[in-house]
């Protein structure tokens, strides 16, 4: 006997979704556990809107959708712990964690969901050189100042990065006040959704100064300014194009990084390109009965692609148990980024487990003009699907029908080319 | 009237207070930054050296062998973080194999146990992913690595524990000699003392030109570091350096004891205490490191930092009488991390020859304990959680700190002010995410114990100030 059927690590949009899902499909007995004091995840600091369009054909802000959850949860018999970290999850499905309520527990579970989200790309992985004063912050933790504490972290703002939290934190900052002097993009184009970068900056008259970096950080305990300089098509610093801005803050949007800590830990195998685990096509891990979905599988674009997936294993773990929690051995086509394409997930289809067809998301490596996708198998073209433009910045999805899959030899190929306009 | 004033609490501040602290004497230490360990003592290689690299007969050579060997003792009883897990300087050219004998006969003359010369292969099999081009190494089953800072810390806690005075945000701008010793004019208000013991670091030589004629000149030398993730912890099992130059003891990669991988340093002459990173030093670590192991993954960085070596143009430490009544323990570069309690040792013969004549005390309360909640076995987790609930809230994910340690560390006799300080006493913050997720956490913790509104809250030093006001809390303009 375990003590729960199945254990969600992780209650933000990932683990609400998997939990309430799998709660409709039948399980009685799941733990959500949750690090932080309350469910929702980083939702809950996203109180801007745009959330939910595609799920809910609806625009909220992130802490109305993640209370949609939170609510439909409350509706369940899901038992909740929050204020509670785990600490490790063994193959076997052993949950150790520790909590203020609680102390600290060993749990058992037939099946286990991991939803622990991402964190975001510090100053050291970057290696911008300078001083290291005060003043310097992710997005995201300057985000939780000002949206949930209500403190501000700095008066005149420059960003490095155009990813969507560093945009969404430009408008923040000058809606409460603070002067943004501008966001500055390594790539020669944003990283960011196009939206947010007419919503965000062109809105406020906040320059984006795409092909820079920063390449000095100066200040002896706070931040007094920054170095901005070009880069050429080596992203190296081009000399003579530097221009100093005199600011107290910078703000860093260089990127998310899935948090698999657990996953490594438990011997899982990662993805090198995602960062997330290798999944199967209900996002089930290498494990047998451990799955994993939302931003610790693939750093998603959307919320509402996060509750898709979310529900996905939610489902997928019910299947599992009802199943009676089989040892896997049915055979996979394993799926490779072919030309232009980061990663894809899944990693594996198991066309014996896909009902109609099956999903695959991917980032694009570079922006593209008109183009199409291309699934390939043994040098043989399956399917090409259109495109009218392609952005790292935005998640693409294909489907693939099982009739395609069928055809396969052992492995597809995804890629994609541009085509004449 | 103290007996005695120690000017500077890094690690030799600390180790001179805590060898002074066994004596019934009155002594202050004062600290000019609003923490104790904020200079050179934090931005090192946190390695305690065997032995073999000064000159045989210095002072560095002596004190460093005599200081590592207390350390062992010293981080047992006080609860610091150390390894003795030995170091290889190893020989890429047949060139350099002459720079290993010479090595190892210098520490054989200064007493360095247990030696040895290794083959390219035989080093290989120690440390597996050593280059395939070393040639030969020397093995030194002596050296350590420790927690520098935490090293500090304990002994100046131990310290305060037994009765020494330590006064924060006390920086020395004056000095004069009285009938009885000296008035020392302070930002913290006047001082006097009978003996000063000048352990400034970098600001030793300014220090001392205020009572003596001027003896040495500090050419402050910058190192450059990357400590990477601790997915990087394994890649070396032993510090590994290179053959030492003119310019240092090189570029090494070394296990630490928080279980993460550092590289560094570099060498450079800069002006003053500027301890910024430069492009062209990052670049360098990676050309460096990878020289001795090739796989080493420099894009698991989490932090890139700077410390400034208190190099003077005295090519031993200066540690000696001044004048009557003032101790100078300066220049105190590396290996000073390792002779520190020698040093300490050294300065209270000093203030002896001068006259300082306290008897030990009957008392000495040598221990401190740290609760350490990620290290624990499981059932002492648990015990942990169920008799004080604060253990069991997880505030710094990555490394597993609790809530339960950083109250205790706020509640230490020389307690945190600022976020870094927090981080320097429990781990808190120092893990991949660099703070992102619980800095505001245990901003709030110290602001909720100290009393103190969020904003006066530092990052680290007095004025790094991390939140400048509050937003306009939904009131409009």
């Amino acid at each position: 006997m375990t003590d729960y059927q199945l254990i969600v690590v992780g209650g933000g949009p990932a683990g609400l979704a998997a939990a309430i899902a799998a709660w409709e499909e039948g399980l009685t007995k799941i733990l959500v556990v949750e690090r932080d004091r309350d469910l929702g995840g980083i939702l809950n600091q996203c109180i801007h809107n745009g959330f939910g369009l595609h799920h809910f054909g609806e625009e909220l802000t992130g802490p109305e959708y993640a209370g949609r959850f939170v609510q439909k949860l409350a509706e369940t018999g899901v038992s909740v712990l929050t204020d509670a970290m785990v600490l490790e999850v063994t193959p076997e499905k052993q949950v150790r964690l520790v909590s203020r309520e609680m102390g600290y527990q060993e749990l058992t579970a037939q099946a286990v969901v991991l939803a622990m989200g991402c964190r975001e790309r510090t100053r050291g992985a970057i290696g911008t050189p300078g001083t290291r004063p005060a003043g310097v912050f992710t997005a995201g933790a300057a985000q939780r100042y000002v949206n949930i504490e209500g403190q501000m972290p700095g008066k005149r703002v420059v960003i490095l990065g155009s990813g969507d939290i560093g945009l969404i934190m430009a408008r923040r900052m000058t809606l409460e006040g603070a002067k943004v002097l501008a966001c500055v993009e390594l790539m020669p184009y944003s990283g960011g959704l196009t939206r947010n970068i007419v919503q965000c900056l062109q809105d406020y008259d906040i320059p984006l100064y795409l092909s820079h970096t920063i390449t000095e950080i100066r200040g002896k305990n706070r931040l007094s300014g920054v170095t901005v300089a070009q880069v050429g098509p080596d992203r190296a610093p081009i000399p003579g194009t530097e221009q100093d801005f005199a600011c107290d803050t910078l703000l860093l949007s260089v990127g998310l990084v899935p948090e698999n800590e657990l996953t490594r830990a438990a011997g899982i195998p990662i993805d090198p390109h995602t960062n997330g685990a290798v999944v199967y096509e209900n996002r089930e891990t290498e494990c047998p009965g451990i799955f994993a979905c939302g931003n610790v599988l693939q750093v998603h674009d959307l919320v509402d692609y996060v509750t898709a997936e979310s529900e996905l294993a939610g489902r997928a773990a019910a299947a599992y148990l009802a199943g009676g929690c089989p040892a896997d051995d049915e055979p996979y086509i394993a799926v490779d980024a072919g030309a232009a394409i980061g990663y894809t997930v899944p990693q594996r289809i198991r066309p014996g487990k896909i009902d109609k067809s099956a999903e695959l998301f991917f980032r694009v490596r570079a922006p593209m003009k008109k183009s199409r996708i291309l699934v390939t198998s043994g040098g043989v073209q399956l399917a090409a699907y259109p495109r009218e433009r392609l952005a790292p910045g935005e998640m693409e999805r294909i489907q693939l029908p099982k009739s395609l899959l069928q055809k396969a030899m052992g492995s597809i190929t995804v890629s994609a080319e541009e085509v004449a306009e | 009237m103290y007996d005695v004033a120690i000017v500077g609490c890094g690690v030799i501040g600390a180790a001179t207070a805590y060898a002074l602290a066994r004596y019934d004497a009155k002594v202050v230490v004062l600290e000019a930054e609003n923490d104790v360990a904020t200079g050179t003592t934090k931005a090192n290689s946190a390695i305690l050296h065997a032995g073999y690299d000064p000159k045989p007969g210095t002072k560095m050579a002596r004190l460093n062998v005599e200081g590592v060997a207390l350390a062992a003792e010293i981080c047992e009883a006080l609860d610091v973080p150390r390894k003795a897990c030995g170091s290889l300087v190893v020989a890429f050219t047949e060139a350099e194999l002459p720079t290993l004998q010479t090595l190892l006969a210098q520490g054989q003359a200064s007493g360095v146990p247990g030696l040895q010369l290794l083959g390219g292969a035989e080093a290989r099999a120690l440390e597996p992913n050593l280059s395939a081009e070393a040639v030969g190494a020397l093995y030194a089953p002596t050296a350590a690595i420790v927690s520098p800072w935490d090293y500090a810390l304990a002994m100046a806690e131990v310290a305060v524990k037994n009765g020494v005075t330590l006064c924060r945000n006390t920086r020395v701008t004056g000095i004069e000699k009285t009938v009885a010793g000296w008035a020392l004019e302070t930002t913290g208000g006047a001082v006097s003392a009978r003996y000063i013991v000048n352990a400034a670091g970098l600001g030793a030589e300014a220090l001392h030109n205020l009572v003596a004629p001027h003896r040495f000149t500090t050419q402050p030398n910058r190192g450059e570091y990357d400590l990477l993730d601790k997915s990087e912890g394994a890649r070396v099992n032993h510090v590994v350096f290179q053959c030492p130059t003119a310019a240092g003891k090189g570029v090494l990669v070394a296990p630490t004891v928080h279980g993460n991988c550092i590289v560094g340093p570099t060498a450079e002459p800069v002006a003053g205490e500027d301890t910024a990173t430069t492009a062209a030093g990052i670049t360098a670590l990676e050309a460096a490191a990878k020289k001795s192991i090739p796989s080493v993954n420099l894009r698991a960085t989490i932090r890139s930092f700077a410390g400034v070596r208190a190099n003077t143009d005295d090519p031993d430490f200066i540690i000696e009488t001044a004048v009557p009544g003032f101790i100078d323990l300066a220049g105190i570069r590396s290996p000073g991390l390792s002779a520190a309690p020698a040093i300490g040792l050294e300065a209270v013969r000093l203030l002896q020859e001068n006259g300082f004549a306290a008897p030990k005390k009957a008392y000495f309360d040598n221990t401190r304990r740290v609760t350490r909640f990620a290290a624990l076995p499981p059932a002492e987790k648990a015990a942990l959680a169920a008799k004080k609930p604060a253990y069991g809230r997880v505030i710094c994910r990555c490394e597993t700190v609790t809530e339960g340690e950083i109250l205790d560390a706020i509640h230490t006799p020389i307690p945190p002010v600022s976020v870094d300080g927090v981080k320097r006493r429990t781990g808190a913050g120092m893990g991949r995410c660099q703070g992102g997720f619980c800095g505001p956490r245990v901003l709030e913790l110290l602001a909720k114990e100290s009393g103190l509104p969020p904003e006066k809250i530092p990052q680290d030093k007095a004025g790094s100030n991390i939140l400048l006001g509050q937003t306009k809390q939904g009131k409009g303009e």
